[in-house]
């Protein structure tokens, strides 16, 4: 077996918190290349209302609360907010984001401004689902990778796979709105806080 | 704490780890009277059930007291509960159906896509039974961190020895399990597994 797959079986933790020295590295070296944009969408069903999970979604500054990724979002204006989202080291990468349309309770579409360092747009759209069983809701995001450095940056960030960050920040919304808890197998706070960073 | 830890094929320990504590709201913490050792604790004590990680605490079948609530959990300090297997949320679709096991909340997020490759979707979470089930530490051990505990844990009265009501943790209502499985509830009831299984059912009145 070589070392690639030794590494791929050692560890299941999210890449940016595996402990074994180059494991990152050797990750994303393939990533540096540009590639033109991605397009991903994932989509989970919540067992609430679509206006409650709207709401909740609409205030960006609480994303931060499901999303793994995301340190903080400040709210400029009714349109506009500004993203910091985490980089291994200690490092961010920022943007400024606005909401180019929205229907309540139904979708929201947001673009990032021209400067920004991973240019992305995207929306989240909220649909009953049948039977009584709550809200279907569906991400979908186009963001464009850049090579280089930051290139190598983003895809630690985004653990080479933006989709699955995505489908597991879309599982942690669900859990919160549904138990209002996100479920941890943390045996004590000290794990838990070893878990987040 | 000392806890019953996992290291390898054949290789278990007793060890010292880190005391649990109250980590979400609905948490409980208990400390263990009486627990078992499953049958399917052999499993992987043989070295059969991948995911396993070194030091994980075994233990799926435990009752205690309680010691510690958190402030959204229905349990009171002093309390005895039988804790089942399953960790189950109590309020997504499935577990409005009174369908634990399918609960879509009890996995960690991270641990679900394992569950949704093989099942085609996530399952509930399981005590001290590999990170395919959510990595939670067991109850072969001194003191047990316990999610959703307003969900799982069944209060025991005083006066009912630990014996009688130890196994419906596990292997007594497990035969009742099957077919409540959301893929087979128009299935008939079927009868598998065991002989321990089978003695469950055949002097339970209820199955």
């Amino acid at each position: 077996m070589d070392d690639a797959q030794t590494r791929e079986l050692r560890d299941d933790a999210p890449l940016p918190a595996w402990k074994h020295g180059d494991a990152v590295d050797a990750a994303t070296d393939a990533l540096i290349e540009p590639r033109g944009d991605q397009l991903f969408s994932s989509t989970v069903t919540i067992n609430k209302p679509r206006s409650e999970l709207f709401a909740y979604w609409r205030d960006f500054a609480k994303l931060p609360s499901f999303m793994d990724n995301l340190e903080r979002v400040d709210i400029i204006d009714e349109k506009r907010s500004h993203w910091v989202a985490k980089a291994p080291g200690g490092a961010t990468v920022e943007w400024d984001s606005e909401i180019v349309e929205e229907q309540p309770d139904t979708y929201i579409a947001w673009a990032s401004a021209e400067d920004a360092d991973v240019p992305n747009s995207g929306r989240i759209d909220f649909r009953d689902a049948q039977a009584d069983r709550g809200t279907i809701v569906t991400a979908t995001i186009l963001y464009d990778p850049p090579g280089g450095v930051i290139g190598k940056v983003v895809a630690k960030l985004f653990q080479r796979e933006p989709a699955i960050q995505a489908r597991r920040d879309l599982r942690r919304f669900k859990q919160l709105m549904e138990t209002g808890e996100i479920a941890t197998s943390s045996r004590n706070q000290a794990q838990a806080q070893q878990e987040r960073q | 704490m000392r806890a019953l830890t996992w290291h390898g094929k054949h290789d278990v320990r007793v060890e010292t780890v880190d005391d649990p504590d109250i980590v979400n709201s609905r948490d409980a913490i208990i400390k263990v009277t009486s627990t078992a050792i499953c049958g399917s604790d052999l499993h992987l004590y043989d070295g059969y059930i991948p995911t396993m990680m070194k030091g994980d605490i075994l233990g799926h079948e435990f009752m205690g007291e309680v010691v510690e609530a958190g402030p959204k959990s229905t349990l009171q300090k002093g309390q005895r509960v039988v804790v089942p297997f399953t960790i189950a949320c109590g309020a997504c679709f499935h577990c409005g159906k009174h369908q634990y096991s399918a609960c879509d909340n009890g996995l960690p997020a991270d641990n679900q896509d394992i569950a949704q490759t093989l099942y085609g979707q996530p399952m509930s979470g399981l005590f001290g039974y590999s990170h395919m089930t959510g990595g939670y530490s067991g109850g072969q051990a001194e003191y047990v961190r316990v999610p959703f505990s307003d969900v799982g844990p069944i209060v025991v009265p005083d006066g009912i020895e630990d014996d009688k009501v130890l196994f419906l943790s596990d292997i007594l209502p497990q035969d009742g399990w099957r077919p409540k499985m959301r893929t087979s509830s128009r299935e008939t009831p079927s009868r598998y597994g065991a002989a321990a299984r089978w003695a469950c059912s055949r002097f339970n009145p209820h199955f």
